[in-house]
């Protein structure tokens, strides 16, 4: 019998039609509902169960279990999609449901050893997601039904997110896991009027690329190899010298290439050397530290779902950072081919805050994808 | 774009000329044969060779090259093997068997089968390429005659026929590239090609091969290669452009004597990868458009069949200032003897892309091909298969979910590549469910190289072999498989129900530990045999 957790956040979404942005917190549901907010996450989630069990077909569905919570945390979403379920958690009776219920769904759900946790709801089921996992392995996939999804552990859709959680389960070699972002509004930044977003942590999400490529030639859409080539044009560019590397998946398996034990969501500093293993100078570092680096070659990866380079979840490289490192000679982008081309000709974009440094670093720049390999691509604020 | 589900209108004179396709009832044969390995017995033979006169004095063949015991080959009467191969054949979609103008980029024209007979003329056939040069006039003539077709198709001086397919063309073609500047003294200080998404990959590919860096122009809004973006990655650095015109998009570059320009004032050299060039034959050439090289695929737009993976043939086209470094030997012309000869003294060559002088079965193909048509003729199929694409075009834009990304309102070349990204958002399927889909009707279609920068893509080339009938009969196969998306997604996600087709697990194909591409391969990774 194959195992399934679902967590649905039933509140996920409710503010974004009626203007309220998340619904992060105790009063903004109760608010959204009274403006006229239709819960849409466990329909949602149900559209994701419905497009799994089509796929997973005849004796594979009916082997298929959904671990879940009762009522709309789950159940309810797994009755609409005609499964089987094993209830696990039940929120109290008589009130709402809070943040408080998901973690204690999720921890109930992941107990039962599952095949994969899929979620319902925006970034903020995300960080719950990520905070009540701790230290527990378990896949994860979100089912996108929130207000803001700047986090990359979303399928596209409902239907995309079937489809992936079927290929995962159904797989017999050859799919592995990324780490995803959590990413969530920095609401420290909204107070002061910047609109920004924080990194928060990394799922492990399977890598299922939802436009399965027919192959013509023989390359890859998942490819260590190509990592390993970005890997090789940094240091090589590097030569000897600093490389201070944002936080990213990209950057992240770059640091790992070049054999550096970083930080999982921060910015750090290495010292690069021709034949020594790197050195690493700060981790995690601060704005302050960064600016007390001097010169030094600033790699990037666009963050989260959006395409984001600077502005979201790096705000540690600040406008001052970006200039007293060298400005746009010395920065450089990393994306793999594949990833480039799933933004879909929109830019990578930029928001530091300062829109004269934005201006400055617009336009076509190269994106190394490989190893002696570059993409020009334009960057925008 | 038109998206809705209104049928399309059809004029009572439209209905006359054109009748609403029947779709088949399509069956395929399904034969669940055994690989050749598991056929025969021991023993078991088809021609009994008569043994050598032992009066007749044989080379002795060096013991190095002698085995020590027969080669583990298949044992089996030439009836069983003949009738092996033939259930295999019907379980396959061939180029003569359906309507093949779903493989996109690759130009599935008809390949007439009297030019077979050509090649199998004993005087062609029976040649070696170890005869002394004096005995194979002949074909060295066609080798030369054809040369000169496509110095007229290109515009440009001297032509290679040597490189076996057309990305040892491309890789011939940047090996000149790096002579050039070697000889020049800049090779240090040149070492960056420029190159764009649309065009084929084996052109970023053989530039890296070739120890160039390479740089990939991504579109601009319109689908057009991004000339800001060419700005941008040109400079003192830069050897050379490799572009496609038109890209596989069908969308011709309309400021391509802009990007030559942009890159000749920077000192590089532009080459023109003509893998696309079915559809303008006789209308305009590399030369014109200021390039310094090109090279065509004869088994694409010159009709010498792909022959399901090769051989192929390629052709490299120069101008005179790169006419040194042509692979070598080199077919040459002596008016004062009448004769042709092969010249391998040519210091500043590439060398050798192949062994001898080229496919020579394809080239007879192609100069048959082209002499058949004449220069009005290659005209004609250029302006028939770009007239076919534009009809299947407004077809295939009426139907549901599909969409025409880039250059709205604009026609195309000789292919479209169309986004089934409407239908994927509304049905959940995908381009490749439909293209399998497509296997019950007897036909198929190919996505897109990767990675995909159209979503959920297809890409039609119809070539100008295919009447007006079968483009109907290829749309409205399409039509019905969208109708199905929408109405019955089941049928449409577990096809392939009435065909051999299979569904294959792509992310197998990433992973090495699963390939089997031979038999001993297949003993050893999938039955688990003790290695051989």
């Amino acid at each position: 019998m194959t195992r399934i957790g679902l967590v649905v956040n039933p509140v996920a979404g409710l503010g974004g039609r009626v203007g309220l942005g998340g619904t992060d917190g105790p009063d903004r549901p109760r608010v959204a509902l009274s403006l006229g907010a239709r819960p849409q996450a466990g329909a949602r989630a149900a559209a994701a169960l419905g497009e799994l069990a089509a796929r997973a077909g005849g004796p594979a569905r009916d082997g298929l279990l959904v671990v879940t919570a009762a009522g709309p945390l789950g159940a309810d979403s797994v009755a609409a999609a005609g499964l089987a379920d094993r209830i696990v958690y039940a929120a109290a009776a008589g009130r709402d449901t809070t943040a408080a219920d998901t973690a204690a769904a999720v921890r109930a759900v992941v107990a039962e050893d599952v095949g994969l946790l899929l979620f319902a709801g925006g970034d903020g089921t995300a960080r719950d997601v990520l905070g009540a996992l701790g230290n527990v392995h378990c896949p994860v996939l979100g089912v996108p039904t929130g207000v803001k999804m700047h986090s990359a552990v979303f399928a596209v859709g409902p239907r995309a997110a079937g489809e992936v959680a079927a290929a995962w389960l159904g797989r017999t070699g050859g799919v592995r896991l990324r780490d995803a972002e959590v990413m969530d509004r920095d609401e420290d930044a909204l107070a002061e009027g910047r609109v920004t977003s924080r990194l928060h942590g990394w799922l492990p999400v399977p890598d299922v690329p939802v436009r399965v490529q027919q192959r013509k030639t023989g390359s890859t859409t998942v490819s260590p190899e190509a990592v390993g080539g970005i890997a090789a044009e940094v240091a090589e560019r590097v030569g000897e010298g600093l490389l201070v590397l944002g936080p990213g998946s990209t950057t992240r398996a770059v640091a790992a290439a070049l054999g550096a034990d970083v930080s999982l969501t921060g910015v750090d500093a290495l010292a690069l050397r021709p034949g020594h293993p790197p050195r690493v100078v700060a981790r995690d570092a601060r704005e302050d530290t960064l600016l007390a680096l001097g010169p030094a070659w600033l790699a990037l990866s666009p963050i989260g779902g959006q395409g984001f380079l600077l502005g979201r979840g790096n705000q540690q490289i600040s406008p001052r950072v970006l200039r007293a490192a060298g400005g746009r000679e010395h920065l450089l982008v990393l994306c793999t081919e594949a990833k480039l081309a799933a933004l879909g000709g929109r830019p990578l974009l930029l928001d530091t805050g300062d829109d004269a440094l934005d201006a400055e670093l617009s336009g076509h720049l190269p994106v190394i994808t490989g190893r002696r390999r570059t993409s020009l691509y334009r960057l925008a604020m | 774009m038109t998206a809705s589900h209104a049928p399309v209108s059809v004029s009572p004179e439209e209905a006359r000329i054109a009748p609403k396709p029947r779709l088949r009832r399509f069956q395929q044969a399904s034969w669940d044969e055994k690989l050749i390995f598991e056929l025969g017995s021991p023993g078991e033979r088809g021609v009994l060779v008569p043994a050598a006169d032992p009066s007749v004095p044989m080379p002795a063949i060096p013991a190095a090259l002698r085995r020590a015991e027969p080669p583990a080959l298949p044992e089996m009467s030439q009836q069983q093997v003949l009738r092996h191969y033939l259930r295999l054949s019907q379980e396959n979609l061939g180029a003569d068997l359906n309507i093949d103008v779903g493989q996109g980029t690759c130009t599935m024209k008809y390949s007439p089968k009297v030019n077979d007979q050509f090649v199998r003329d004993p005087r062609i056939a029976a040649l070696h390429p170890l005869q002394d040069e004096d005995t194979v006039q002949g074909v060295l003539g066609i080798i030369h005659s054809l040369e000169q077709l496509l110095k007229e198709i290109s515009g440009m001086d001297r032509v290679s026929l040597q490189p076996g397919a057309g990305s040892a063309a491309i890789y011939t073609n940047v090996a000149m590239i790096r002579a050039h500047f070697a000889a020049r003294g800049e090779l240090d200080r040149r070492d960056e090609i420029i190159t764009t998404i649309f065009s084929h990959p084996s052109n970023a590919a053989c530039a890296k091969t070739a120890g160039f860096k390479v740089i990939t122009l991504h579109p601009d809004a319109d689908g057009y290669p991004d000339i800001e973006a060419l700005r941008a990655a040109v400079g003192p650095r830069t050897a050379a452009l490799l572009i496609t015109n038109p890209e596989d998009t069908g969308i011709y570059n309309p400021r391509i004597e802009e990007f030559v320009r942009i890159v000749h004032e920077a000192g590089g050299l532009c080459s023109y990868d003509q893998a696309n060039a079915n559809g303008i034959l006789g209308i305009t050439r590399a030369r014109d458009a200021g390039f310094d090289l090109c090279h065509f695929n004869l088994h694409k737009t010159f009709s010498t069949p792909h022959a399901c993976g090769g051989p192929a043939a390629g052709a490299c086209a120069v101008t005179e200032e790169l006419a040194p470094y042509l692979p070598r030997p080199t077919v040459e012309f002596d008016p004062a003897t009448g004769m042709y000869r092969l010249d391998d003294d040519r210091p500043e060559s590439v060398g050798k892309m192949r062994p001898f002088y080229g496919v020579v079965p394809n080239l007879v193909r192609a100069y048959a091909w082209i002499m058949s048509l004449g220069a009005e003729g290659l005209r004609a199929a250029a302006e028939t298969a770009v007239l076919n694409n534009n009809y299947l075009l407004h077809k295939v834009r009426q139907i549901p979910g599909v969409s025409v990304p880039y250059a709205a309102g604009r026609p195309r070349v000789e292919q479209v590549r169309y986004s089934w990204e409407k239908l994927h958002e509304d049905t959940g399927l995908h381009s490749e469910d439909l293209g399998l889909r497509a296997a019950d009707f007897g036909t198929h279609y190919w996505t897109s190289h990767h990675p995909y920068v159209v979503p959920e893509p297809m890409t039609l080339e119809p070539t100008e072999s295919y009447t007006r009938a079968d483009l109907d009969e290829y749309a409205a196969i399409l039509a019905e498989i969208a109708r199905e998306a929408y109405e019955d997604p089941e049928t449409v996600r577990t096809a392939p129900h009435r065909s051999t087709i299979h569904r294959v697990r792509p992310e197998a194909l990433d992973d090495p530990a699963t390939w089997a591409v031979s038999w001993r391969a297949y003993r050893r990774k999938v039955l688990g045999e003790a290695g051989r």
